[in-house]
């Protein structure tokens, strides 16, 4: 899977309260989600993202709460995927388990800036950021975790184990 | 090699005869947890799988408890939606309004979580568990719904982070202290993809109340469980509880930590977290001078007991300022009975408290103690992220429930000793 986009870059610990507010969890539609993404982080991020563009964070991001409201907001929004030194433990499950792509790599974050084009390899792990020539390596998933992604996600890879 | 309590849960859940921290492994549930937000969208996954029933109807176990009493229409439908669900499915264990409780004290308070089990709940702070002995970990709704339709969750075996607490508690401090202690030195993600595993003779003393916090904000450092050995505290809290077997585990003396890290506890007094993190712990002799508008006591962090006769101790013939709000909710109804039996409802009505049923509300800022713009709370609960109670311009300062109530009567964060 290759995706292309524009980085938005942020610190570190974006916790799952300024990814999605609470105040906005009385949903769970995805569409509905996906216009208040990062809002209490950066009130404009939503307006100036276009379709495929990446969110680049140093460490910890998704720390907080397990609502998987936080990474379905993300993929509502079209952001193609999510660029970490690190990532809170249930998100990082959760991106996985919806199909939203996460990558970590300290030196893809540390190279990439806000509005740099990037290019991600997410099977390989390579991540090319376009507007400074630079490419980066980040860890691949585990093999089980491929198979997850690659049937779309933990629904669909249970369904094809469950006796009907 | 021995093994570690955790390592020893999963290899049981997992039909093993042993696994090692890093390994990725199937294993078997006994509780499989969701509330009023997290619910709805597991039970849109689940539908996709395919299955027509859950896997055990006695081990899904909803409980709304969110924005419930429901704040608004929308989250009427989403109970709404919830509660067909549970009919439909035939859950023994859902908790409608007048006998649910805040889920991390109601599932440990009937009996539902016993020590040996492993537990998925759609809800960070399941982790909480962990005091019982109890493999417990937050997932998100799709683990949840794969959970509910298999029984069983794949897991990444976690290394153990030991934490040895030694020396003589101070007044006014408690697991709440502790665990802040601890997340302030660790950092937020000071034990990321980690157990965290509370031990020493300061652990072995404390009573159930106290271990249950300590355990809720494993969550607070990253940490995927947070597990204390079960001992006779343990059995004398499950045993009346208990309407199945239990098995009590402990690790190995030769288990392989990660880490171990030692403290003296009687360096640490009471614990403020100032905003936006939990890590921006200090002792309470080094706060300064921040005025408070609101003081929240309960949640599933404090809203036990044990908690709220604490609060109560410190509020008893006294008034909160003029200028604080104070919001007490109780964590169960259970909770709220024994509280009005003991006295301590008329102690917090008479302190000029508004006492409410129990609800996550004014936790993450859902309702019941919204903050506008610039106000300040202290708060017994577990977060104190940017908007976490409200306006993205608030702030939150968490701390025990005797140092809220303290800074409730004096209008801004001090000692229990300032009010004593």
């Amino acid at each position: 899977m290759e995706l292309r986009g524009r980085a938005w870059k942020y610190g570190d610990d974006i916790d799952t309260d300024v990814i999605i507010p609470a105040r906005y969890l009385n949903t769970s539609e995805p569409e509905e989600l996906a216009k208040y993404c990062l809002k209490d982080l950066d009130e404009d991020f939503v307006n100036k993202m276009n379709e495929g563009d990446m969110i680049v964070a140093a460490k910890n991001f998704g720390c907080g709460s397990s609502r998987e409201h936080a990474p379905l907001a993300i993929k509502a929004a079209g952001v193609s995927c999510v660029i970490a030194k690190s990532f809170a433990r249930i998100f990082y499950r959760n991106a996985i388990n919806i199909g939203l792509p996460i990558l970590e790599s300290i030196e893809a974050v540390d190279g990439i800036d806000t509005e740099d084009e990037v290019e991600v390899d997410v099977e390989s792990g390579e991540i090319r950021n376009l507007t400074k020539g630079e490419v980066y390596q980040a860890e691949p998933f585990p093999e089980f975790m491929q198979d997850i992604i690659q049937v779309g996600g933990l629904i669909n890879y249970v369904a094809g184990k469950v006796d009907k | 090699m021995g093994m570690t309590m955790v390592e020893k849960i999963l290899a049981d859940h997992a039909n093993r005869e042993e696994v090692q921290a890093g390994e990725l492994i199937n294993a078997k549930l006994d509780i499989v947890l969701g509330n009023d937000v997290t619910t709805p969208v597991a039970i849109n996954e689940f539908n996709k799988i395919g299955v027509d029933e859950v896997f055990d109807k006695e081990r899904v176990v909803i409980v709304p408890d969110h924005f419930v009493p429901n704040k608004d229409i929308n989250s009427a439908e989403q109970c709404k939606f919830t509660r067909e669900f549970a009919a439909e499915k035939e859950l023994v264990n859902y908790f409608e309004i007048g006998e649910m409780g805040i889920e991390h004290c109601l599932l440990p308070e009937q009996g539902l979580v016993l020590p040996g089990d492993t537990v998925i709940g759609a809800d960070s702070h399941t982790c909480t568990y962990g005091a019982l002995g109890a493999f417990a970990t937050g997932v998100g709704s799709t683990d949840m719904a794969a959970g509910m339709a298999t029984g069983e969750a794949w897991f990444k075996v976690p290394e153990t982070i030991k934490f040895v607490y030694q020396g003589e508690l101070n007044d006014w401090v408690g697991g709440k202290d502790l665990i802040l202690y601890t997340i302030g030195d660790i950092g937020v993600d000071g034990a990321l993809y980690k157990a965290m595993e509370f031990s020493g003779e300061v652990i072995e003393n404390l009573p159930m109340d106290h271990r249950f916090t300590m355990s809720n904000m494993a969550i607070e450092a990253g940490g995927k469980c947070g597990l204390i050995k079960p001992d006779q505290t343990t059995i004398d809290y499950v045993e009346d509880r208990a309407q199945r077997d239990y098995k009590l585990y402990q690790s190995d003396e030769d288990a392989e930590y990660e880490q171990v890290i030692e403290y003296d506890v009687s360096k640490i007094e009471p614990q403020v977290a100032f905003p936006h993190l939990p890590e921006n712990t200090r002792g309470i002799s080094e706060v300064g001078n921040v005025g408070i508008d609101q003081a929240v006591i309960g949640s599933c962090t404090n809203g036990r007991l044990d908690d709220l006769r604490l609060a109560a101790e410190v509020l008893e013939g006294k008034k909160a300022d003029d200028s604080v709000r104070l919001i007490i909710f109780p964590g169960t109804q259970e909770i709220y009975k024994q509280a009005m039996k003991e006295g301590l409802i008329e102690i917090f009505i008479d302190a000029g408290a508004a006492v409410s049923t129990p609800t996550c509300g004014p936790c993450l800022g859902g309702h019941m103690g919204v903050l506008a713009a610039g106000e300040r709370a202290i708060a017994t609960t577990n977060r104190n992220f940017v908007g976490r109670m409200g306006h993205p311009e608030s702030e939150v300062y968490l701390s025990n429930p005797a140092v809220a109530a303290a800074s409730a009567i004096k209008g801004k964060i001090v000692s229990p000793k300032e009010v004593i």
